[in-house]
């Protein structure tokens, strides 16, 4: 009984809070927005680095490809560049949500596989490597491709993104009730929070399922794990594909949120930052994640409302995009060294000891 | 044909550039298996140091010769190099040597966030020019009438510093006593622990090693390229792994040919790249030859040209 009131307790904070923070400023909610997207995306690269093991550091390509596969489907971008297309749609492609998700989705996936297909039979730090190569490959991609012919629009990148439209409600708009408004922020947060508990609980079903006891099998001790049946490279390609599809989705949330994408939203400090997400919550156990992902995305924005006065003390040189990362980069090594497995981790010795 | 002998000489250069910092991976690796993300970030702060230091040195005594400023920040750069590395292996790395393979490797890229943060802080963040301090005329090298190309001094101070520097590191590794003892540890550390070796001492003198070779390889990126910035070494530092791996990682042969070849791949590569695609594809696609090397080889030779010289403790 009393831990069903503080679940609902805890629903109702969750709830109320964009409202509470609305107070202050709709800069403060979109803080709120930002901290669940790299959430979603802090569960889908636990699916890989948490249950499987293995070390994705190209996971943010997922996320730009999901992103800018709803930025070409939901903008004039086509229109403007190709002439077959803009006599069809004159004011742009406007795919709706309920088609373009699900394609970012795949899409995402499938690059999921097709990079692991090659790269699975390595070593842990040599995939770290590939992946990690895999991402620039697709960020010099987005910067070039502008020519021959104009897809991504390369380093200006893409404007004019349409906002979610989910059962005629645009969430662009403010969304009268009659007795209040809620702001467009506010209900993106509502599409987020909806979203990141969903994928809770994939992820806990997941993790409870044949095939989460096999990628944890893998984790542990992957020679082992196939002497005891499983398929460790099938297992693996469906890790891989399974995180790609989350940093699809959340991709494609970031660019219908934001309105604009460009290749510098997907450099490979965002990789490193997921990663340290993962790790300084607890890699592999889903509390952990959240709030690894809170806290690091969170805490920087909150940070640069202090970075005023210290870049005036340092001349300028302390601003709040270099604290984050001296934060980001102080947070991965002390917590390696003082507690290895994160700050949050799961009650049960489900995680090697070696 | 001219195309080609020029890209074949900027290749060469490219490519000894990545070796000295290959070498740097390779030694690593060879002895405790992991990757030093963090070995791009030496070279950087290598350029970044020595700019400081030709800075201070032309300001003081102007009319000194510019082939010296260069070679004394060059010591300074190795030396502040050398120290860092040593305590960045002290810190980071050592108590987590025993700790699960991923630990290390979170930690190394945590310590590369960590020294481009404070890059940052301390040069800021924008270009820098790097003084020429070399005449940057060209050299004339080709063959009159059949190819024609040329070369900076600089250029030829890259071949002729890495030439050097390997002869200097055959010898060390396979004529000294820490040179045996370096091998020793990378064959089996606890053998070599019972036959009197310290595997502490000579992972230190790992880290040391590859940290001068780095900030060697460093300062002279920076004065053939003319501009340093804190993420200047992340590339290269990529494409030096990538080139250790090419070899064999853990052989020192292995790393040198891999980063030669590697280079000869990128310039001629982004030399004809244009004309082979008719412009589809132009030169700012270079940077994903090294990657493509990197999975192709992988894949299908994942123990590299010239095969692994590693200890197998997993």
């Amino acid at each position: 009984m009393r831990s069903l009131v503080l679940k609902l307790g805890f629903l109702l904070v969750l709830l109320l809070l964009p409202i509470a923070l609305q107070l202050f400023g709709n800069a403060w909610v979109r803080i709120a927005d930002m901290a669940l997207l790299y959430t979603l995306l802090a569960i889908g690269l636990n699916i890989v680095v948490g249950y499987a093991g293995l070390l994705d550091l190209g996971y943010v390509a997922f996320f730009a490809i999901g992103a800018y596969l709803y930025a070409i489907l939901c903008s004039p971008q086509l229109s403007n560049n190709f002439e077959f297309i803009a006599s069809i749609f004159p004011s742009g492609l406007h795919l709706p949500i309920y088609f373009v998700l699900p394609l970012c989705a795949l899409l995402a996936g499938l690059f999921g596989l097709i990079l692991g297909a090659p790269t699975l039979r390595l070593r842990g730090d040599y995939l770290a490597i590939v992946t990690l190569g895999f991402g620039e490959i697709i960020r010099v991609f987005l910067n070039n491709l502008d020519r021959p012919i104009n897809i991504t629009n390369g380093p200006k990148g893409i404007g004019e993104i349409d906002s979610i439209t989910l059962y005629g409600v645009s969430l662009s708009k403010k969304m009268d009730l009659g007795f209040m408004q809620i702001s467009s922020v506010t209900l993106y947060y509502y599409l987020f929070i909806s979203l990141v508990a969903l994928s809770i609980l994939i992820c806990t079903r997941l993790e409870h399922s044949r095939i989460g006891r096999a990628w944890m099998a893998i984790r542990e001790d992957e020679i082992a794990a196939k002497a005891m049946g499983i398929n460790t490279r099938n297992l693996k390609l469906t890790a891989f594909g399974m995180g790609a599809t989350f940093g699809g989705v959340s991709g494609a949330m970031f660019a219908a949120f934001q309105g604009f994408v460009s290749p510098e939203s997907f450099s490979l400090m965002e990789s490193v930052m997921i990663v340290a997400m993962v790790v300084l919550g607890g890699i592999g156990y889903l509390p952990g994640v959240v709030l690894g992902a809170l806290l690091l995305s969170a805490l920087p924005e909150v940070l640069r409302y202090v970075a005023g006065p210290l870049q005036e003390m340092t001349g300028g040189r302390l601003d709040a995009a270099i604290l984050r990362q001296l934060l980001i980069a102080t947070a991965m090594i002390s917590v390696m060294l003082l507690k290895p497995s994160g700050l949050w981790t799961a009650p049960t010795k489900i995680r090697s000891q070696s | 044909m001219d195309t080609l002998f020029q890209q074949i000489i900027n290749g060469l250069v490219l490519g000894s550039m990545y070796a000295l910092v290959a070498l740097g991976y390779t030694m690593v690796y060879g002895i405790i298996n992991l990757i030093n993300f963090a070995h791009g970030e030496i070279l950087m702060v290598a350029a970044m140091v020595s700019w400081s230091i030709i800075g201070c040195l032309t300001e003081l005594t102007p009319t000194a010769p510019k082939w010296l400023v260069l070679l004394l920040s060059l010591l300074c750069a190795a030396l502040v190099c050398s120290i860092l590395n040593y305590w960045i292996e002290k810190i980071a790395y050592k108590p987590l040597r025993s700790a699960p393979k991923l630990a290390p490797l979170i930690t190394a890229i945590g310590v590369s966030t960590l020294l481009q943060s404070l890059a940052m802080i301390i040069w800021k963040p924008n270009y820098k020019p790097y003084p020429t301090m070399l005449a940057n005329s060209p050299i004339d090298v080709g063959y009159t009438g059949v190819v024609h190309a040329v070369i900076t001094a600089t250029q030829l101070m890259i071949l002729g510093v890495t030439a050097a520097c390997l002869v200097c590191l055959v010898i060390l590794v396979h004529h000294t006593r820490l040179g045996r003892a370096m091998r020793a540890t990378a064959e089996n550390p606890r053998v070599a622990s019972m036959m009197g070796v310290k595997p502490d001492q000579v992972i230190s003198a790992t880290f040391v090693i590859g940290a001068v070779l780095a900030s060697i390889a460093g300062v002279m990126w920076a004065s053939n390229y003319g501009t340093i910035q804190h993420t200047m070494g992340f590339l290269p530092g990529l494409k030096a792994f990538t080139a250790a791996v090419f070899g064999g990682i853990g052989n020192l042969q292995g790393a040198v040919l891999g980063a030669v070849l590697l280079g000869l791949i990128e310039s001629i590569g982004s030399g004809y790249i244009g004309d082979l695609t008719h412009g589809v594809l132009g030169s700012q696609y270079a940077d994903i030859f090294a990657f493509i090397v990197l999975i192709g080889v992988l894949t299908l030779r994942p123990s590299g040209l010239l095969g692994e010289q590693t200890s197998q403790r997993s």
